[in-house]
């Protein structure tokens, strides 16, 4: 697992309190909004997005930067590399 | 026997169109939309199409918009949900003395869970004072919940108003907009509120479905957890033909709002002059002009409103006593005790409310019928023998 503090990112996704699988369906969408090397931002407190996400990242092509720990969720970084 | 409907607080017929629009969704259009299948994703899309409707009657985004199954789990998802999804912030929450059962009791579930709710008083026509909800705020207060318009009495609350208060404070501010949904014009930019919450029943759509307005950065913690239906926010395969159903019955309530309220309007009046011309010692509750276009809500002096409900049942008119679920317990009115109704006054509650199928044949009609109930019923009465002996 990968830590880093302070990331910049273009755009945020919430998915604090929203169900499982919802973290393995909306990076998808949100991503195809972004530019090739943008970065997302995603807000989950779901603790199994902190191994789902890096693994979808994986399956799908993208690059996953890191997570960070916050006071009431994690964030986790992707960047766009498609 | 005549039948003159008078309780559309309570329940209004599924209109026509509604049933119609509904029915291919029970078995020619029957699929999961969960499903990957076309048949699933084409049910799919007309849930979104729905949604898309029922946010445009209230000024919202298709993306605000979560179905439920009723206005009271709509209730149950704003109170609980914020409560849940922000008591790090804080866990002390305002209503109004007046909220609906659905406000209330979801408020004291979260009592139990160590929040603390204020309970904010109303004056004698059941409005919220700003001034009032401005100084009840504190800092760790996460929500605030005012009703659009009550039930029970019809007053109409200055929401605007109190929403810019909590907007100012950075609260999350929730309006139980079931009453007023369908019967005047709601627009929640207009409102600037976070939360909406609204129901089938008062619309003309079927029971059983309802709906939650959210804004859409808000974070809401899940009553019912499962699948991802409603994009993660409340689990359960959806009711496809009663979505169906509320999203007609918003595209004719748009279409029909601005002819309505001034109909009922009428109708409300002339039935309220004719009340006040014929039966004494009666008291008109909620206020007299911020109230609801249809609704007429009464305090009869020495009578019972279950008694004078069911007599006027025996003449094929229905109207209520209170709200619908609450009028069974035979407790008398926290709305109507909040408003500063004497106990034994409030026995006496009777509501009327209408919509734009009543007509002027009707209002007479009851207008005949219910001074002779009320005489009937006082002259049972040992408190009225005292009082007209005296």
């Amino acid at each position: 697992m990968k830590f880093v503090e302070n990331q910049p990112s273009d755009d945020t996704l919430d998915l604090v309190c929203r169900m499982c699988p919802v973290h393995l369906l909306e990076p998808g969408d949100k991503l195809r909004c972004l530019k090739k090397g943008q970065v997302l931002e995603v807000l989950t407190d779901y603790d199994g997005a902190l191994e789902d996400i890096p693994n979808w990242c994986k399956k799908c092509g993208e690059e996953f930067i890191g997570i960070e720990e916050d006071d009431d969720c994690y964030k986790l970084y992707i960047k766009k590399t498609k | 026997m005549k039948t003159v409907y008078m309780d559309h607080a309570a329940a209004t017929p599924v209109r026509k169109q509604v049933v119609e629009a509904m029915l291919p969704y029970f078995d020619e259009h029957f699929g999961n939309p969960s499903t990957v299948y076309d048949m699933g994703s084409r049910i799919k899309h007309v849930i979104d199409e729905q949604r898309a409707t029922v946010a445009e009657l209230i000024g919202a985004k298709a993306g605000e918009i979560i179905f439920t199954s009723s206005g009271a789990e709509a209730n149950n998802l704003a109170i609980k949900g914020i409560g849940l999804a922000r008591q790090k912030k804080g866990k002390h929450i305002i209503i109004s003395a007046i909220e609906h059962h659905s406000v209330l009791n979801s408020a004291r579930f979260l009592e139990r869970m160590d929040f603390e709710v204020t309970f904010l008083q109303v004056d004698q026509h059941g409005l919220v004072d700003p001034e009032r909800l401005s100084r009840a705020i504190r800092p760790e207060t996460i929500l605030v919940s005012i009703m659009h318009a009550n039930n029970e009495i019809g007053t109409i609350e200055p929401i605007s108003d109190l929403s810019a208060i909590c907007r100012e404070k950075g609260v999350v501010f929730h309006t139980d907009a079931v009453a007023t949904v369908g019967n005047i014009p709601v627009d929640v930019n207009e409102l600037n509120v976070d939360l909406l919450s609204l129901s089938g029943v008062s619309l003309g759509a079927p029971k059983g479905i309802g709906a939650l307005y959210f804004r859409n950065n808000l974070r809401l913690m899940p009553l019912i957890h499962g699948g991802i239906q409603e994009s993660g926010r409340r689990a359960g395969t959806e009711n496809v033909p009663a979505i169906v159903g509320l999203g007609k019955a918003s595209e004719l309530a748009a279409q029909e709002l601005p002819h309505k309220a001034e109909h009922v309007k009428e109708l409300r009046d002339r039935l309220v002059t004719g009340v006040h011309g014929r039966i004494e010692q009666v008291k008109y509750t909620g206020h007299p002009e911020k109230r609801l276009p249809g609704h007429a809500s009464f305090c009869i002096e020495a009578i019972e409103g279950e008694a004078l409900v069911f007599m006027l049942s025996q003449k094929g008119i229905y109207v209520n006593t209170g709200s619908a679920c609450a009028s069974k317990a035979l407790k008398t009115s926290p709305v109507l005790v909040a408003i500063g109704v004497p106990p034994d006054l409030a026995q006496g509650s009777a509501v009327f409310t209408l919509n734009g199928t009543n007509t002027v044949d009707e209002i007479q009609y009851v207008l005949d019928q219910l001074p002779v109930a009320v005489e009937k019923l006082r002259s049972l009465s040992p408190i009225w023998r005292t009082k007209t002996a005296a």
